[in-house]
């Protein structure tokens, strides 16, 4: 029996030695098949539902009874160019603008650091110093802010004891940023931006500065760049895949998030907020979905404009 | 002939996990002006530290450095009178080779058609007047060994230094750049301070090489002076084949208490007049010669190189080896 079984497996291979065989032979196929699920994932649920959202938008609702009149018109897209809508608009591209620019001040210098000064336990403490607000609940985190904010809040309480008062009534009472308290103002929702959104600003510029080689910095100075000069011309450049990174993670997060301006500020609109409003309160699911192309088309247009500049050259 | 860098009692230690480990110990050096220097030694024996303090990027713990008769010991890299050409190259992988190149007069502000100009030049002299365009990532190994070339050389420095900067090169390549780095040495009649742990490379383009030896210089010596009369066991061994005696089989085959002999000095003979024998024990083929591994008396091995035109004894056959009086080196205490 045993005689006969040996030429017999030689004659027919097994199931599993004609599929290695095959994968073997067909270099494409594994990965094929391995990119397969997540590619319908992705193809289906995140294309699908923008691509649904991009067609509702197009749709409107019937004014009396409230349904969704699936007819193609162009009044959802009109309707953004109205004053208040556009208004809305600007405000949260403006905020998200100068969220980013203090994220990226705040973030780079830090992830500096990190990247060519920290060593080993130090090195550690500070990533998890950074990535610790991200493992509470950005609830908890929020509301602890609205306190922290508050009129009556620890941090007006410190600047009153340190005689500084005067410093934050002189802010608050500035146009357009200013409020009654800091938890009621835009720079209070600003405040709040910033410290939400560092912890993915920091990382990506991190990842970048750690790749460039220190030799590149050597060959800098060697050459006779000052520190300030190796800084803008080897260092900024090629720590820009990353700041660019950063920076959409912390302008795209800020254009599309509702809550934050609903709890802590002086009760504008951001888009988000619009976009909440208009499929919950007012049941306008078509207006709602063109309202949400806004910041599709504002972060499109962001990313052009950073690659014109060359923000990915060093990719 | 006046000196281009000057190193007085240099010493750097490093502290690393509480232990200090002294890289580079109390060296004493001298390179001239339009000099070929090469610091020669094996890994981690101090040379590349060396080189990294005279450019600046590591700073001596003790001692002091002059570059043309000025002290630079605490100047930054920057404020030196030198260029590197780094191991790895360290091309900026965001510049054309163009700006690469005019890297170091674009930051002392020289304008930028004149500094494209002269990086041209540059470019053509290593003979690379093509790729002012193009990205380091798009050159091959050599190519951009000649961009790092050209990029330390367009603010002509009084001395370049090279750190092992043919290691990443393939053979054919590497004899090739060897030549060509000589001979744009002697053009532009600048000191070269070159590091390598190749001694074929060492020998064969240096005016003078210093020997490292865990974080010592054991010698300072011409190449031929490096090869015929190296002064300790140490040289001997790790500049060229030797065969080094020491004890008493040295005092009976040299009369010395520590000598070399060099193995193209050894020759096959007849029994009468011979200075030893014994027995083939290897044979090694390298095109023009065959080395014979001898092994003689008191258990000890002379390497005998034979051109290879001679026939050879096969391995087991017994031989006798001469040299002459001159062919005996004494070594001095190792």
């Amino acid at each position: 029996m045993s005689t006969a079984a040996v030429p017999a497996t030689r004659l027919a291979p097994s199931l599993s030695d004609r599929l290695s065989t095959l994968i073997f032979s067909r270099r494409g196929l594994l990965p094929g098949l391995l990119i397969l699920p997540p590619l319908l994932w992705f193809g289906i649920v995140y294309l699908g539902s923008l691509l649904s959202l991009l067609a509702n938008a197009f749709f409107s609702i019937d004014e009396f009874s409230g349904a969704v009149v699936r007819d193609i018109s162009f009044g959802n897209f009109v309707a953004i160019f109205s004053p208040t809508n556009l208004d809305v608009a600007l405000r949260s591209t403006a905020m998200s603008l100068s969220v980013t620019a203090a994220c990226i001040a705040i973030g780079f210098p830090i992830a500096y650091y990190m990247a060519r000064h920290a060593r080993g336990t130090g090195k550690a403490l500070l990533y998890v110093a950074v990535m610790l607000p991200l493992w509470s609940s950005y609830l908890v985190r929020l509301y602890a802010w609205k306190l922290l904010l508050a009129k009556e809040g620890a941090i007006s309480w410190v600047l009153q004891a340190v005689g500084l008062q005067w410093l934050l009534d002189g802010v608050l009472s500035l146009p357009v940023v200013g409020g009654s308290s800091l938890s009621f103002s835009p720079l209070g929702t600003f405040i709040v931006f910033v410290y939400m959104w560092l912890p993915f600003v920091i990382l990506p510029i991190q990842a970048a500065i750690e790749r460039i080689p220190a030799s590149c910095l050597e060959a800098s100075a060697d050459l006779g760049a000052h520190p300030a000069q190796t800084f803008r011309k080897v260092i900024v450049p090629l720590a820009m895949p990353g700041i660019a990174a950063g920076s959409i993670f912390s302008f795209s997060l800020t254009l599309g998030d509702y809550i934050i301006p609903q709890v802590i500020g002086n009760s504008t609109l951001y888009i988000g907020q619009v976009v909440y409003r208009q499929q919950g309160v007012a049941g306008n699911l078509p207006f709602a979905a063109a309202f949400s192309l806004v910041p599709i088309v504002v972060i499109g247009v962001y990313l052009w404009l950073a690659k014109r500049k060359g923000a990915f050259d060093a990719l | 002939m006046s000196s281009a860098v000057t190193l007085n009692r240099v010493s750097c230690v490093f502290q690393s996990g509480g232990k200090a480990f002294r890289a580079v110990d109390q060296v004493d050096l001298e390179v001239r002006a339009g000099e070929f220097f090469t610091l020669l030694g094996p890994s981690g024996s101090g040379k590349t530290t060396c080189l990294r303090m005279i450019g600046g990027f590591t700073l001596p713990t003790e001692g002091t450095i002059l570059i043309q008769g000025e002290d630079v010991t605490h100047q930054p890299p920057y404020a030196r009178p030198v260029n590197t050409v780094f191991q790895d190259y360290a091309l900026f992988p965001h510049m054309s080779i163009l700006d690469n190149v005019a890297y170091s007069q674009m930051v002392r502000g020289v304008e930028r058609a004149v500094r494209e100009k002269r990086a041209r030049e540059l470019l053509d002299l290593v003979r690379l007047p093509d790729v002012a365009q193009r990205r380091p990532a798009q050159l091959s190994g050599g190519q951009r060994q000649r961009v790092a070339l050209a990029r330390a050389l367009i603010s002509q420095p009084r001395v370049l230094l090279l750190d092992e900067p043919l290691g990443a090169l393939d053979l054919k390549l590497r004899e090739q750049m060897q030549s060509e780095l000589k001979s744009l040495q002697r053009e532009l009649a600048i000191s070269f301070i070159f590091v390598t742990h190749d001694q074929h490379e060492a020998l064969s383009m240096s005016d003078r090489i210093g020997v490292f030896n865990k974080g010592r210089i054991e010698q300072i010596a011409t190449p031929a002076d490096l090869y015929a009369r190296p002064a300790t066991r140490f040289v001997a061994e790790f500049v060229g084949a030797a065969n080094v005696l020491s004890g008493e089989g040295a005092r009976t085959l040299t009369g010395h208490d520590s000598a070399m002999i060099r193995p193209e000095l050894i020759r096959l003979g007849t029994e009468s007049g011979a200075r030893t024998g014994g027995t083939v024990a290897e044979t090694q083929y390298f095109g023009a010669f065959w080395r014979l591994h001898v092994a003689v008396a008191a258990g000890a091995r002379l390497l005998a190189d034979v051109p290879a035109a001679t026939g050879v004894p096969a391995v087991g056959q017994n031989t006798f080896l001469h040299w002459d009086d001159g062919a005996v080196h004494a070594l001095g205490a190792a």
